[in-house]
């Protein structure tokens, strides 16, 4: 059963055409991973799953969970279980972290009708979450990503997404910025989300990442479409001959 | 700042006076202070019971020749708040006054005075807040703070008066003159986060007149509508190894004018004397204004000043950041103005705090577009 449906997408920000016909599918509990280089479009998707404010949409429509995507609010996106772990995720000064991550977390909660949690009972869930990732929980009291170094940004991304626990996520260039110990950290963060139901759509230039959290689907992006469509293997193909082989590969 | 507040406060514990214009209407916990000898009155019984304080300290720190709207409050006050904290005595509660004007085509000139004598200790908080009238009124009150040797006031203020319409028809001008001094050792903190009126003029001052006297102000003032503030303090440093901090937070939105206005002066006898000031401008979208004039006036050449000054806008990308974890835009923005208040809303009394912090958010509703 598909999660999202991408159908002939076109995009266009600050008067320019970014994404040009893009079709894709995922299903629930599959792991895609959209790959691509700078400026191929693949950012601008994530953006466009979320209703980021640059992002016009020309034409084409993004079914998600049967819904009309692009006809909702960004929080509503969010609230319905859409997650994006950000390239540069902004700061928030004077504001308590943790704080921040009751305020997401019980908004969520009202949203499906679940029950709400008190600060006490908030802390105790995220303190587990903290120490089965073994993840100091000084970034709780701290402001919201507020002179936090890349990977402590990237951890704190984790966290909200493992509290927020959603149906879609979204990771950009998640492993930007990260050591390989941090990126081992948040891959390991990820798969525990990973139940069958869940999908993600990693967003990536390089293999690393996918050697932490594996893909079921890979994606070549270029010209602001999705040139090749495969397994695993495509990605050793990318390694050896670099974007210009599979670009010839199809042309 | 709701009524019925009788009921609402002392369930709080908090000794509250009302003020209805210029009428002082309740004081409560009036024997329970008396215990202490503190004296919490409105300033017409003080004149009845207390003449030879009221004499010694009425107009010693604003005299009635100070500035126009000071004269005329001087000429035609009618009421106000009056505090005396003995000696060596710690003021068991925040002392409250409400302050609220009612009637229509009129004035609120109230008075207050609050005297804290050696190595006393007192924490006040104003409130105030008018109904929606069409026409103009004025406020212009006068504030007295006296800390003698060793001792310490710390005085809070929300102030809520009406602000007028997105036109800037209506609402009230709120000129008040406001000052303390500091003897020897003492300390006056001033906190005061300003959401309402049409046009605020208000720089709440302190004369570090003592050596290693203390004087700090912190504000917030929101400007929204077609509001203007102009808002700031004078910190003299009259002593030696006097101190003062300030910290300013203006936030402006819609078509409102915030300006930071202040002055920091070292006298030549003020050596060892330091003065730190951050004045932070939020703006939120485009016709609105911030603009900072600091002034600054030393006599000695062994003082050491510090100014920070940065303005910042909402970003659309921080507010997409906190959309994309599920928080609309008001909210968002609300979360983003309190972490910008931060450091000054923290030095409120904690219930002032969440009072402020949900007049913050009432004030800026339809703030973003």
């Amino acid at each position: 059963m598909s999660i999202l449906e991408i159908d002939n997408l076109e995009v266009e920000v600050e008067d320019k055409k970014i994404i040009d016909g893009l079709n894709l599918k995922i299903n629930r509990g599959e792991v895609h991973a959209l790959m691509g280089q700078n400026g191929c479009g693949k950012s601008t998707l994530a953006k466009t799953i979320t209703g980021h404010f640059a992002v016009k949409v020309l034409g084409g429509a993004i079914t998600y969970k049967n819904r009309d995507l692009l006809s909702m609010e960004p929080e509503e996106r969010a609230n319905r279980g859409i997650f994006m772990s950000f390239q540069s995720p902004r700061e928030i000064p004077g504001v308590n972290n943790l704080y921040f991550l009751k305020t997401a977390y019980n908004i969520k909660q009202e949203f499906l009708g679940k029950e709400e949690l008190n600060s006490a009972q908030l802390l105790k869930k995220i303190k587990e979450l903290t120490e089965e990732l073994g993840i100091d929980d000084k970034i709780l009291k701290r402001y919201v990503n507020d002179g936090f170094s890349g990977g402590e940004k990237k951890t704190n991304e984790l966290l909200q997404m493992l509290l927020l626990e959603p149906d879609l996520i979204i990771l950009d260039e998640i492993d930007s910025g990260l050591d390989i110990d941090a990126l081992k950290r948040v891959g390991e963060g990820i798969n525990k989300l990973l139940d069958g139901n869940r999908s993600v759509l990693i967003i990536t230039h390089y293999k690393r990442v996918l050697d932490y959290i594996k893909p079921d689907v890979v994606h070549v992006m270029s010209g602001g479409k999705i040139i090749k469509t495969g397994d695993i293997s495509i990605v050793n193909i990318l390694e050896d001959k670099g974007y210009g082989g599979i670009s010839n590969a199809t042309s | 700042m709701g009524i019925p507040l009788e009921e609402q406060k002392i369930l709080s514990g908090v000794a509250v006076d009302a003020v209805f214009d210029s009428v002082s209407v309740v004081t409560t916990f009036h024997e329970h202070l008396k215990e202490k000898g503190i004296i919490f009155c409105s300033i017409s019984e003080a004149a009845k019971n207390h003449p030879e304080l009221l004499k010694k300290y009425l107009g010693s720190v604003v005299p009635y020749s100070d500035n126009y709207f000071a004269t005329l409050n001087s000429a035609v006050f009618t009421d106000g708040s009056f505090v005396y904290i003995p000696k060596n005595t710690r003021c068991p509660m925040e002392l409250s006054t409400y302050f609220r004007i009612n009637a229509q085509n009129t004035g609120q000139f109230e008075r207050t005075l609050i005297i804290a004598d050696e190595g006393s200790y007192v924490s006040y908080n104003e409130g105030c807040s008018a109904p929606q009238r069409d026409e103009n009124q004025l406020h212009a009150a006068v504030v007295e703070l006296i800390a003698h040797k060793d001792a310490q006031i710390k005085y809070s203020t929300i102030q809520n008066w009406y602000p007028g319409d997105s036109e800037g028809k209506g609402g009230i001008y709120n000129f008040v003159t406001k000052r303390g001094i500091c003897h020897e050792n003492a300390k006056i903190s001033w906190t005061q986060v300003e959401t309402g009126s049409a046009i605020t003029w208000k720089y709440p001052s302190c004369i570090l007149k003592g050596d290693n006297s203390v004087g700090e102000f912190y504000s917030v003032a929101l400007t929204t509508l077609k509001q203007q503030a102009d808002t700031g303090t004078k910190m003299i440093h009259l002593g030696k190894n006097t101190k003062s901090t300030i910290i300013s937070k203006g936030i402006s939105a819609l078509n409102g004018k915030n300006s930071y206005r202040g002055l920091v002066k070292f006298s030549g006898n003020a050596t060892g004397s330091r003065n730190f000031s951050q004045c932070d401008s939020l703006l939120i979208g485009e016709n609105c204004s911030a603009h900072t004039f600091p002034y600054l006036d030393t006599a000695n050449q062994d003082s050491i000043v510090e100014h920070e000054a940065t303005t910042s806008k909402i970003s659309d990308e921080q507010l997409f950041y906190l959309r994309q974890r599920g928080i609309n835009p008001e909210d968002s923005v609300s979360l983003i103005v309190n972490g910008f208040c931060k450091e000054v809303l923290k030095e409120l009394p904690m219930e002032f705090a969440v009072e402020a912090r949900e007049l913050l958010n009432i004030s800026l509703e339809g703030s973003i577009g």
